[in-house]
């Protein structure tokens, strides 16, 4: 745990498609209290249902689940669900701005288009994870986070009920760790500043 | 692929040229969005250098048209959010009915979708001959388009869902005509609209209405031109009118929110 004396997490983004909701289930309870960076979640779903994944998750934390608001800032200790059918950026203020523009890799919201925005804001100080999913979302957004010097964390494709979402992400992108599923939520209780 | 080409002290200066060069103020964008915008562009037109794209759309006029087009967001849908759609069906359009005469902005109006989606359900609750709908978008391109009345015949079968869950009644195909890749709806919804290039940052109220419709344009804007552009609406709204934004949009914060009221759970406030 040297390594997270030199690093300090200022916002995690967690990103995810087919098969990602079982692995979120099992973060969730596992998750601290004292966590100290906000949590953004960008999974892709249908348009309908809105409150389901908000209320899903809510039910399995002490954290405050919100559903993310344009305009509203990201407050530490709280995870925002980008919703469905918006692209959620993240303004130099740390505020949120939502986006219907076109689809990115048929899919809104878009992973790439948080990780993007994120890692313009965040810089070094930004934690990614992808998890199980089917199409390619994540990848372009993660080079980006790359470039800036953000971590990497990538669901080991081999525990992902999709992996191809995470492969590509492997074979293309600098990977700083590949985790099981299950590592997860140590993996964000860690990066709490002490 | 995307890349971080442009930076946030290229996006200014090209903002501010535009406002210059061509009278279009897009300063106060959320930033986030308009760069995302404006990097996409670069992007896809293959610049190689900041230095030429600056120069392009600050002295080529035909390229500015597809700058504009393209760095505003023209992303829409006919009946978008059926359900936003039942509460003007069942709980505003009715109430506009008792009026000798309706009067409707749709202030962003994009190639026209949420025109055509209002003026049909107008029609069914026999409003249409006394309602005149008032299109405007900052972007004359999209307007040609609206115009037109056409939308691509891959997209009907999603809009067709979308007017049954709104609570449409008819079959949603007698409103238009199939003709190779595009619908083409029915002329009578298009004879009761106006549209007109109308710039909500900078251009001032033009009438007096008793229902704005503005939707998915005031999350590409910054907190204060938010305010603007509802001051705006409140100096074009009728006594007892409807304000009607987005499902991700809010009256909530503007100073003059007291003066309205919420109707039910939808994105619709009525001034009181």
């Amino acid at each position: 745990m040297a390594e997270t004396l030199t690093f300090s997490c200022n916002a995690l983004i967690i990103g995810g498609s087919a098969g990602s909701l079982d692995v979120l289930l099992e973060i969730f309870p596992a998750l601290r209290s004292e966590i100290d960076f906000p949590i953004v979640l960008v999974i892709h779903r249908k348009a309908n249902n809105e409150s389901l994944l908000t209320d899903l998750l809510q039910a399995r934390t002490s954290l405050k689940v919100n559903e993310a608001e344009e305009k509203k800032a990201l407050v530490a200790g709280n995870i925002y669900i980008a919703p469905a059918d918006y692209h959620l950026l993240i303004e130099e203020d740390k505020t949120i701005s939502l986006d219907y523009s076109e689809k990115v890799n048929y899919s809104r919201p878009s992973i790439d288009v948080t990780y993007q925005s994120a890692a313009e804001v965040y810089k070094e100080s930004l934690v990614c994870i992808l998890l199980s999913g089917s199409n390619a979302d994540g990848v372009n957004g993660l080079k980006i986070v790359n470039n800036y010097g953000g971590r990497v964390v990538i669901q080991n494709p081999s525990t992902a009920i999709m992996p191809y979402m995470p492969q590509q992400a492997i074979n293309n992108v600098h990977t700083d760790q590949v985790l099981h599923g299950n590592e997860m939520a140590e993996y964000i209780n860690n990066l709490i500043k002490r | 692929m995307i890349s971080d080409a442009i930076d946030n002290e290229q996006v200014e200066i090209l903002l501010n040229d535009v406002l210059e060069a061509h009278g279009y103020d897009f300063l106060e964008y959320s930033h986030a969005s308009i760069k995302r915008r404006i990097t996409r562009l670069y992007a896809i037109d293959n610049f190689v250098s900041f230095a030429e794209f600056r120069y392009t759309v600050k002295s080529d006029k035909q390229y500015f048209k597809r700058f504009l087009e393209e760095i505003t967001v023209n992303v829409t849908e006919m009946f978008r959010d059926p359900s936003f759609y039942k509460a003007l069906r069942n709980d505003v359009l009715p109430v506009l009915g008792t009026y000798p005469f309706i009067r409707i902005w749709v202030a962003g109006c994009s190639t026209g979708e949420e025109a055509y989606s209002l003026a049909i359900v107008l029609k069914e609750l026999n409003l249409l001959n006394k309602a005149l709908i008032y299109a405007t978008d900052i972007n004359p391109s999209v307007l040609e388009k609206a115009k037109k009345g056409m939308f691509p015949l891959n997209y009907l079968k999603q809009y067709s869902e979308n007017y049954v869950n709104s609570g449409g009644i008819k079959d949603f195909s007698s409103y238009y005509t199939a003709n190779y890749s595009l619908a083409k709806f029915d002329e009578t919804l298009g004879s009761k609209m106006i549209f007109s290039t109308h710039n909500l940052v900078s251009d001032h109220s033009f009438n007096e209405f008793q229902l704005i419709l503005c939707r998915n344009v005031l999350i590409y804007f910054d907190k204060d031109l938010q305010h603007k552009v509802f001051n705006l609406f409140d100096s074009s709204i009728e006594k007892l009118g409807y304000i009607a934004l987005g499902s991700k949009e809010s009256l909530e914060f503007w100073p003059k929110a007291k003066e309205y009221k919420r109707v039910k759970t939808e994105k619709i406030w009525r001034k009181l």
